[in-house]
């Protein structure tokens, strides 16, 4: 070709028209590069700031006290804190999801969410990894499930699926955390490139790494970035099945089940695309994204949702069927308890919120209405919550032996713990989009080529 | 123009992915050995058309899966059966099938690291400096621009016919970078 063309993005639904590299990258960048530090950012900072103080003066208190400021007692031992952590670990399922499944299968509309998907994975994913530590009686032993050559000359037990899950969650973290660090390098290039002042140069150009754009190079990360997106897929689907052995492995009526890894799996994406759509729109709105991030990419995570709605529906349905079926009577006295003891308002309000609810996304202009769509997320994040208290409270207190029935009402500080982790979670968020791009940059850019090719272009 | 004592290349500064494609399969033809190609973005073909060939990634890959799966194995088996062996109501030592999940995590991670590590360690990453930064014009190299970078061979090198062959391919500018 012998003129000169700069490639322009056509309208393609996940990309609206009219951006070339040139703009895009300014677009993106310079959200973070120039100002931005608004008042409702400061605003919503300090709130969260504040509600994260609270959550690590919680986190001493119990350290200082021990857990029985909570509402835990025996045989309930597990409480709000393991109902968090695997509601925690849940959202941060979707992040990775779209990041290395979506990759795999070429979906065009995981590009513009993909990068604030797997920061919401790593910080969900984070937090999840404290509540186990916390709702722990000597949580200054923790590192015992690390097998370490160690003076006791003992050994983690490798049979028990607790160890299974300190091996699964650190790994999940870890391989998330290099997956997105991976994808920012040519990012935080352009950052270095684009920004003006000397200390912004230096730090994103340290996390750079050096990062000039070479075609070998950009070989090489292509390889490295498609195998951690091979090797992350298996690792989402194995992360939670692990979790859910925590139960599955016990005895325990409620938890016994061999339906609990797929129906946690299903669970996790469900909420956290719940998330991902709680986060979305309010950053799409308040950082100018519409054009990026459109109501396609909305309509195909309202989509999902009703997928994974439907399936934990059917694992409802299962469970529920497999204990009547099973013929034993702590079983179909379990789930009795769980219709219609004092659980049942939480079992039901569940129900509504995680089945019918999400029904409502069979009708297109549910998925494309942005206000409706914020709504059921948060919804949704609280019918999964309840789900997961259910899971490990109800099916707790009423076990074998009616002499040892016991209830679980949550303290103060169970609250506290709940909502101290979504302020963190939210304030972790907040640096994020104020800190580095909330978009890949250079796989936008690689979209407008793409957009450019498929209408229009030579 | 002075020229420089030592050289790092002659670049080329395009608007185009398809420009500095073209320009980079026609370097290769007309005799340059050593051809480096920046772009903003990955561009199919363009590390091909530069003569790039052996990938180490995959292969580290796989060699780190391999070593933590098996490491991993060696270390529950040699724990559960020489180590600290734990006879519980006669069940075997080498109970397999509980050891499959922390087998499976650390190969996992292994496989991850090692790509990532074997990426960066090829590219000469991580690095504080490189000869093109001093480059004006070079930041745009990951924002819209396209540079073709043909670098001197060992022995003589003809940095002004290299010049003028890379002005007939139309290109924004072109300078001589120093190393």
């Amino acid at each position: 070709m012998s003129e000169a063309h700069q490639p322009v993005s056509h309208d393609i639904g996940v990309l609206r028209a009219g951006w070339t590299y040139a703009t895009i990258t300014d677009k993106i960048a310079d959200a973070i590069l120039c100002g931005g530090w608004t008042a409702r950012w400061w605003l919503a900072f300090v709130v969260t700031f504040v509600g994260t103080g609270v959550f690590f003066f919680a986190i001493g208190y119990l350290f200082v006290v021990g857990v029985g400021i909570w509402g835990v007692n025996i045989p309930v031992a597990w409480g709000y804190a393991i109902g968090n952590f695997v509601w925690w670990i849940g959202i941060g399922h979707a992040g990775t999801f779209i990041s290395a499944f979506l990759l795999l299968l070429r979906q065009k509309w995981r590009t513009s969410i993909n990068r604030f998907a797997e920061a919401m994975t790593l910080f969900a994913a984070g937090i999840a990894g404290l509540f186990p530590i916390l709702h722990l009686g000597r949580p200054w032993f923790f590192y015992w499930l690390v097998p370490y050559p160690n003076r006791m000359e003992l050994w983690p037990q490798w049979r028990s699926p607790l160890v299974w899950d300190f091996f699964a969650i650190s790994t999940y973290l870890i391989v998330s955390l290099v997956f997105w660090y991976v994808g920012l390098i040519p990012d935080l290039a352009t950052l270095r490139d684009r920004a003006t002042t000397r200390g912004k140069q230096i730090v994103y150009g340290l996390f750079a790494l050096g990062w000039r754009g070479e075609a070998r190079h950009w070989s090489r990360y292509e390889t490295a970035y498609l195998l951690l997106a091979g090797l992350a897929t298996p690792l989402v689907v194995s992360v939670h099945s692990v979790v859910s052995l925590d139960f599955a492995i016990s005895l325990t009526p409620g938890y016994h089940s061999t339906i609990f890894p797929p129906y946690f799996v299903a669970g996790a994406l469900f909420s956290g695309f719940a998330m991902v759509l709680t986060l979305a729109i309010p950053l799409r709105h308040y950082f100018g994204l519409q054009q990026f991030i459109t109501e396609v990419h909305l309509d195909h995570a309202a989509k999902l949702m009703l997928v994974t709605s439907l399936v934990i529906t059917y694992s409802y349905g299962v469970e529920a069927f497999m204990s009547f079926y099973s013929g034993s009577e702590y079983h179909t006295y379990m789930l009795e308890d769980r219709w219609t003891g004092i659980y049942a308002p939480v079992y039901w309000m569940m129900f509504v919120l995680n089945s019918i609810m999400p029904l409502a996304f069979w009708w297109r202009g549910v998925r494309r209405n942005v206000a409706v769509l914020f709504v059921i997320s948060i919804l949704v994040n609280i019918g999964m919550w309840s789900e997961r208290f259910l899971i490990v409270v109800q099916s707790m207190h009423r076990d074998f032996m009616p002499s040892a029935w016991n209830d679980f009402y949550p303290t103060g500080w169970d609250w506290t713990h709940l909502f101290g982790s979504i302020a963190l979670f939210a304030f972790l968020f907040l640096l994020f989009v104020r800190l580095l791009p909330a978009i890949s940059i250079a796989e936008m850019r690689e979209l407008v080529r793409e957009s450019d090719d498929e209408k229009g272009g030579t | 123009m002075s020229v420089p004592d030592r050289l790092y290349g002659v670049v080329a500064e395009f608007r185009t992915a398809d420009e500095l494609l073209f320009a980079a399969r026609t370097a290769r033809e007309a005799g340059y050995e050593h051809v480096e190609a920046y772009a903003p973005f990955p561009v199919e073909g363009l590390a091909e058309s530069v003569g790039f060939g052996d990938n180490v990634v995959p292969k580290a890959t796989l060699a780190g899966g391999i070593l933590g799966g098996l490491g991993t194995y060696f270390m529950q088996w040699y724990s559960a059966v020489e180590s600290y062996p734990i006879n519980v109501g006669g069940r075997p030592l080498h109970s397999w099938p509980a050891f499959i999940p922390a087998t499976f995590e650390i190969t996992i991670l292994g496989a991850a690291l090692a790509a990532v590590v074997a990426m960066l360690a090829a590219n000469g990453l991580p690095r504080l400096n490189h000869p093109l930064f001093d480059m004006p014009e070079f930041d745009l190299a990951t924002r819209n621009r396209f540079f073709l970078c043909l670098r001197p061979p060992k022995g003589d090198f003809d940095s002004a016919s290299a010049r003028a062959w890379l002005e007939k391919l139309n290109p924004l500018a072109v300078r001589e970078v120093p190393s």
